[in-house]
């Protein structure tokens, strides 16, 4: 019986987080409470047969979703995650936020990109899981599944390594840290039909509530929700089939310019 | 509820060819003459396009970086899907330009076939043979030709034949026979998703039809084991060794043959989360447990005790030099082999090709440069698993690294030196 796609997606991931678990020192999955990040948690969990043999890193604004947070918290423990929340609290104290900052770029510079560069060098991590995928946005349809990040955490996409076959960069200069992006090669729908066949839970904010749902789910200050009667995960895919609009069509930092998202990446974001 | 359809696999081709052939702006007429992009996508490239002052440019579908839109040159590989109400694909967008070559083969290195794009008037240039050369040797053997831009020879059937019979006997040079040749002009949309009506002399299919006589790789089940274990892993007290199968099946109760080690053992369990199995195949990623406590971990490869990959610690291989520091003769390097990462030397470079001309640049060469092609002998500290490229590829293609970087990939031809 030949692997079913979702099966290929599936052991291609597996594979990939294998590879990072082994290669690196000390990795950490970045959970966002999205739907990708945490279809590549259950897949961690599907690699090493439950337990996680690593922290999940959770990238904490201050400014995310009541529910996102409830939902954070109920997994971490039925999951029995080693759960680190980073937080740029002194940004916060002094007043950072998407209305007090000249621009959305600089509030994620300093909410998310500062925050993650704080507990990074607190842990000591060299390696992060991300849940990225190549059909979310132009920009990532450029990454390599593993792809290098210098001190400053900047992104040289202009000089990527060479990633021959499955043979993912494995050596790395002092100080450096690589992103690993098991989820690149999945869609939106990919993602979808994962999660359906998997019971994945997700967050209710997903689903259809008065004629509106959120797509993508990150700031409550910074998402905008979008028109839909998709009520639950069937009726999702459902409606991905026919929809012609992008999923980040909701996302602030997207609209600014044009290259907001490949500034932001090449400054670490993730 | 076809086209969510979870069994419908993906075909994924590669989009080859010299720089400004128009790779870019094929894949932008293909995707926006199918309806595949969003609204707000075109918008954005509307925009783009009067920010910098130019029509709009289908280029942009693929070309997202700010330098690439800027300079108009696509600088890295990119990947997007696509789909037919038959099937769906994923097109790998491949930089041109001589200096990407490294993007270009990172690109290619992930598929099952490849398009190939010349322009009709510019015809086979430096780019267009040195990509027919890493689809050979890539193993890439599907292959659909466009000539491009025929708006730009009046549609000239005479100049169409022309450079269709220059590409193809150069590939032919290469063993590589092309499905189709298409004429076609990617910026007016002829003959791409929408048969041309400028060439009335042209009765063969379109680029989106010929697009579903491209098959898939098969999952190669019938070939004998090959699962490299990527770890050894702890968990409660029980020792599972991870991995990927590549080809063939295993079974519970069997016995398998770890090599390079020579160890044989019983497979005890297999492992997959939440399943009870007594067996797995091709393209799984499973666990292992084995009878008995064999030190078995990265780098062995698991075949079975009758037909086993060979072990060699000299043999010959061609390289593709991708690196911009060429390499001399008695530097170190590492060789990773599927989960196998060794030290190594380049014992001889027999021959040194040009990877564009095909032509020979030395015998016995001390030096080879990015772009240039050794047929070598290479020496593994100690022996590995390997096995010719064209009988399994997962065991007979390489990555040779320098430093903290990847410096060259190669294929295994023969297994002893
Ligand atoms: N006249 C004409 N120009 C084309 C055609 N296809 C592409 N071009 C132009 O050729 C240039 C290079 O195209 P691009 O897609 O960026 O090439 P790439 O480097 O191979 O990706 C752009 O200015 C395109 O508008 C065509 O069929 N006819």
């Amino acid at each position: 019986m030949p692997l079913s796609k979702l099966d290929e997606l599936e052991s291609r991931s597996i594979f990939i987080v294998r590879e990072a678990y082994q290669q690196f020192r000390k990795i950490a999955l970045l959970w966002s409470i999205g739907k990708d990040s945490t279809a590549l948690l259950w897949i961690c969990r599907k690699a090493f047969f439950g337990p996680l043999p690593f922290n999940v890193v959770h990238i904490d604004t201050g400014y995310k979703f009541p529910q996102m947070y409830e939902f954070r918290d109920e997994y971490a423990v039925k999951w029995d995650l080693d759960l680190i929340v980073g937080k740029n609290t002194e940004a916060l104290e002094a007043g950072m936020g998407p209305e007090a900052s000249a621009s959305k770029l600089d509030c994620c510079t300093a909410l998310k990109t500062e925050a993650l560069k704080q507990t990074i060098g607190r842990e000591g991590f060299d390696a992060l899981l991300l849940g990225i995928r190549r059909d979310e946005h132009g920009i990532r349809a450029k990454e390599r599944v593993v792809s290098p990040r210098d001190r400053q955490f900047k992104w040289d996409y202009q000089n990527q390594p060479a990633e021959l076959w499955d043979h993912y960069k494995n050596s790395y200069a002092e100080g450096t840290h690589a992103r690993v992006h098991p989820m690149l090669h999945w869609t939106e729908l990919d993602i979808w039909t994962y999660t359906r066949r998997e019971r994945i839970p997700v967050s209710p904010l997903y689903f259809a509530r008065d004629g509106k749902r959120y797509r993508s789910i990150g700031c409550h200050t910074c998402c905008q929700p979008v028109d839909s009667t998709a009520s639950n995960v069937d009726e999702i895919i459902e409606e991905l089939a026919t929809t012609t609009e992008a999923e980040r069509a909701g996302r602030a930092q997207d609209k600014e310019s044009i290259y907001t998202m490949q500034k932001l990446r090449a400054m670490g974001y993730m | 509820m076809g086209a969510v359809d979870s069994q419908t696999r993906q075909l994924k081709f590669v989009i080859v060819g010299h720089v400004d052939h128009g790779k870019s702006t094929l894949i932008g007429r293909l995707l926006y003459d199918t309806d595949s992009l969003p609204p707000s996508k075109m918008e954005e490239i509307r925009t783009a396009s009067a920010q910098l002052g130019h029509d709009v440019e289908f280029s942009y579908v693929m070309d997202n970086l700010e330098e690439e839109r800027s300079q108009r040159v696509t600088i890295d590989t990119a990947q997007i899907q696509f789909r037919t109400p038959q099937s769906e694909y994923v097109i790998i967008d491949a930089p041109g330009h001589r200096q990407f070559i490294r993007n270009m083969v990172t690109g290619a290195s992930e598929a099952e076939a490849a398009v190939f794009i010349v322009d009709a008037a510019g015809g086979v240039r430096e780019q267009t043979r040195r990509h027919a050369y890493v689809l050979a040797m890539l193993g890439i053997e599907q292959v659909i030709v466009v000539i491009n831009k025929m708006d730009l020879v009046g549609w000239s059937q005479e100049r169409f034949q022309q450079v269709s019979g220059e590409l193809t006997s150069f590939l032919g040079q290469l063993g590589i026979t092309p499905l189709l040749v298409i004429p076609a002009s990617a910026k007016l949309g002829d003959n791409v998703a929408k048969p041309s009506t400028n060439m009335p002399w042209c009765t063969g299919a379109i680029l989106i039809d010929s697009l579903a006589q491209l098959r898939r790789r098969r999952r190669p089940q019938q070939l004998p084991l090959r699962l490299p274990i990527q770890d050894r892993y702890e968990l409660d007290g029980k020792k599972i060794l991870l991995g990927r199968i590549d080809t063939g099946t295993i079974r519970t109760g069997e016995e398998v043959l770890f090599l390079p080690s020579g160890v044989k053992a019983e497979v005890a369990s297999i492992e997959v989360f939440l399943q009870d199995r007594t067996g797995a195949e091709a393209g799984e990623s499973i666990g292992l447990t084995l009878r008995g406590d064999e030190p078995i971990g990265r780098g062995e490869v698991a075949c079975p005790t009758d037909a086993p990959a060979a072990v060699s610690g000299r043999f010959r291989a061609s390289v593709f030099w991708l690196s911009n520091d060429a390499f001399r003769m008695g530097e170190q390097l590492k060789l990773r082999c599927a989960t196998q990462q060794v030290p190594c030397t380049i014992e001889r470079i027999e021959r040194l090709t040009d990877s564009s001309t095909l032509e020979l640049i030395a015998q016995d060469a001390r030096q080879m440069a990015a772009t240039q092609v050794g047929h070598v002998v290479i020496r593994t500290e100690r022996p590995i698993a390997v096995e010719p490229f064209a009988q399994t590829p997962e065991l007979g293609r390489f990555v040779l690294t320098r430093g903290h970087d990847a410096a060259a990939g190669g294929i295994i031809t023969e297994t002893k030196g």
